[in-house]
């Protein structure tokens, strides 16, 4: 059945419920997660719905609540972990990527960590300093973790099931910009597994690949794109690792250009790590560089700035323009 | 001298037992020890001290990359280590060799560790709920905590029966007190008032920076301001180990919250066979821990209690034998094939596992015509 008009906030906040409700070791951890539900209130009704000990206000400690997931997942539970902001996730890195990504291998198999750590990023809120970044390439970076990110609701309602039902660690990332606008949501099927890219709009000449907040934003490009004279096709990433290369050499091969767009900076990126692997396994399809659209390499600005930060369409547009020159 | 009146012992530096006020809770564990238990703590000690100068040697060999020794530590360890019920989890930090001896792990995992055949070695589940060790310091007592946390929630602690209800143990050491972990692990253990005891090896070193620089007061102090009991013991009493960690753990399970214990104890030898001891310490400061060796202390009960000779003469022949079997197994060892690599980095299939261990493959197998 499909539910129409949810926001993506309220999506996640479904497919938790649906997650707790089919599996009792499911649990969720994190800073003001119980009764306010959350600051951008994605877990609202949970705590009062499933009590304390599923919904755990936990001490104000990001490796306190990595670490004790971990051990919490040694004793059989699936820990849903809340970073607050993106920028609050440092001080749980060392057991994210020292600790979480390494434990399957260590334990040689014989142990599984299925811990989903839920992270909101990106820009467009206007908020103060540590509240709008994109720290996702350093996630994709570490081995034994896996990294998605939503850009619908419909995906998010899906995704974070299935992200809880991995048994691997999962790094969710949740575009702050998204979590209001609304889509429907088919809540009797996926229609597609965790890991899977997508075709979001098909086009001829130049294929725009992005995730999460930047989709939106590659779609509006491409619909002025049109007008121009340009067909361009859109891809949804989905996964940053695995990523789904098949669909996006594909288009590729169609289209002949690609153009990579995200918030985060684009030294040493997810944007880089596409335009190395596109140029080494369809370089004879390319009729142009591949070229990144991305924040650039200082810290975020202050949020009257973000606006110049950010990639937009016209910044997605001046690529194109770029691209199709060649 | 490290001890003050605020260290718990029960056995005295001659191997008397010390009868007093603060003993007396104590002494009845002692008392319900049989002789083998007791001859069991002792043969523990000896064969690792033994076990951990061979491997030592191997090191300086060539046969390790690295030794991590335990000698001076063995009373701390064994205690705490025999204390804990067989349903216990035990998290070590590194140097806890003989607690995973007790637990059931073979030291050749540990020297499969350090020689570079391994990062884990072994199933904790398969092997008396003996986790693996953790070198970032401290990052294993957030690791412990969530798993008590778990139990908690899982009603396995708090029935009442000791028999039944699991605990869980976490070493760490003088050093790992600064780390934030530690802190966050007491945090959320006070929070949840988990069934767990937090094992301190105070031994006065972190590799070169003495314990004065990680805090001018008792670490056993610390643990008050959490809202959590501490006590400080004499970590080079077995006896005072045992009956500490037995009490701490069978009050969290039964409900009463989280325990810190502060051994104190001393490293002999070096933090690892990679530095040099005689650059940093006085070793004047060795001779009081050679005099309050743990071993020879134990020995002293024991032979007071009337053990004979001959138990002290086979039990250095097994441990000669036990070093000897170390050597020869790691002689042996062979290397784990490079596929190893992408077998478990996810419990999952991923394609970039299946890739890369593919593509590997395909280039040694390039090199076979020139073999």
């Amino acid at each position: 059945m499909t539910i129409e008009s949810l926001s993506m906030a309220k999506a996640i906040n479904l497919g938790l419920r649906r997650a707790m409700t089919e599996n009792p070791r499911v649990l969720l951890m994190g800073e003001d997660i119980g009764p306010l539900g959350g600051v951008f209130r994605v877990t609202e009704g949970l705590h009062a719905e499933f009590g304390g000990d599923r919904v755990l206000d936990t001490p104000l400690a990001e490796a306190g609540i990595i670490g004790t997931a971990i051990g919490l997942a040694m004793a059989g539970y699936r820990p849903v972990c809340e970073i607050q902001f993106d920028g609050f996730i440092y001080p749980g890195f060392d057991q994210i990527t020292s600790q979480l990504a390494k434990l399957t291998s260590r334990h040689g198999g014989s142990m599984t960590f299925p811990v989903v750590i839920r992270v909101p990023y990106g820009g467009h809120i206007g908020a103060v300093e540590h509240h709008q970044e994109s720290p996702e390439a350093y996630f994709a970076h570490t081995a034994g973790l896996r990294s998605v990110t939503p850009a619908t609701p419909h995906d998010a309602y899906w995704m974070i099931q299935e992200a809880i039902a991995s048994n691997d660690p999962v790094m969710f990332f949740e575009p702050k910009s998204r979590y209001w606008p609304k889509g429907d949501v088919d809540d009797a099927a996926s229609g597609f597994p965790l890991h899977a890219s997508r075709v979001v709009r098909e086009g001829a000449d130049i294929t725009l690949l992005g995730y999460g907040p930047m989709v939106n934003v590659l779609l509006a490009a491409a619909d002025i794109a049109a007008q121009e004279g340009t067909s361009a096709e859109v891809v949804d990433l989905r996964s940053l690792s695995p990523i789904d290369y098949e669909p996006v050499l594909a288009s590729v091969r169609k289209t002949g250009r690609l153009i990579v767009a995200q918030e985060a900076p684009g030294f040493v990126s997810i944007g880089s790590e596409i335009a190395a692997t596109v140029t080494e396994r369809a370089f004879y399809s390319l009729e142009a560089p591949v070229i990144r659209v991305a924040g650039f390499d200082t810290p975020f600005p202050p949020a009257k700035l973000e606006s110049a930060y950010l990639p937009d369409a016209d910044r997605v547009l001046e690529a194109v323009d770029r691209a199709m020159a060649y | 001298m490290p001890f003050t009146a605020d260290t718990l012992r029960l056995l005295d530096s001659h191997g008397n037992l010390v009868r007093d006020d603060r003993t007396t809770e104590y002494l009845p564990l002692i008392e319900a020890l049989s002789d083998d238990q007791l001859m069991d703590f002792h043969r523990q000690m000896v064969v690792m001290r033994r076990i951990d100068v061979e491997a030592g040697n191997l090191q300086r060999q060539g046969q390790l990359a690295l030794w991590i020794p335990s000698i001076g530590q063995e009373g701390a360890q064994v205690g705490s280590g025999y204390a804990a019920r067989a349903q216990d989890h035990i998290f070590p930090a590194y140097r806890e060799h003989v607690v995973g001896r007790i637990r059931g792990v073979d030291t050749m995992r540990i020297i499969e560790l350090l020689r570079g055949l391994s990062h884990g070695g072994w199933d904790p589940k398969q092997h008396g709920n003996f986790h693996l060790y953790t070198l970032v310091i401290g990052s294993q007592t957030l690791h412990a905590t969530g798993l008590a946390m778990g139990l908690t929630l899982d009603g396995k602690t708090r029935s009442g029966d000791p028999e039944r209800d699991e605990a869980v143990v976490v070493y760490f050491g003088d050093g790992a007190t600064s780390q934030g972990d530690v802190n966050e692990a007491l945090v959320f253990a006070a929070s949840y008032q988990t069934p767990q005891v937090f094992f301190l090896q105070n031994n006065h070193w972190a590799i070169s920076v003495p314990v004065t620089r990680q805090s001018p007061t008792p670490l056993f102090h610390r643990p008050a301001g959490f809202g959590i009991p501490g006590i400080q013991i004499d970590g080079n009493d077995v006896l005072a180990s045992y009956a500490v960690t037995r009490t701490g753990l069978d009050a969290a399970r039964s409900g009463e919250g989280p325990r810190f214990i502060e051994a104190l104890t001393y490293r002999i030898g070096a933090h690892t066979t990679s530095d040099d001891p005689t650059k940093y310490r006085d070793e004047r400061e060795l001779d009081f821990w050679l005099a309050n060796d743990p071993i020879q202390r134990f020995e002293a009960y024991l032979r007071g209690r009337g053990e004979s000779d001959a138990f002290f003469a086979e039990l250095a022949t097994e441990a000669e034998d036990a070093a000897a079997d170390l050597r020869t197994r790691t002689l042996a060892l062979g290397v784990p094939p490079a596929s190893d690599m992408f077998a478990h980095v996810y419990s999952e299939p991923h394609p970039v596992m299946d890739a890369q261990a593919a593509w590997l493959e395909a280039y040694e197998a390039g090199f076979e015509d020139e073999r």
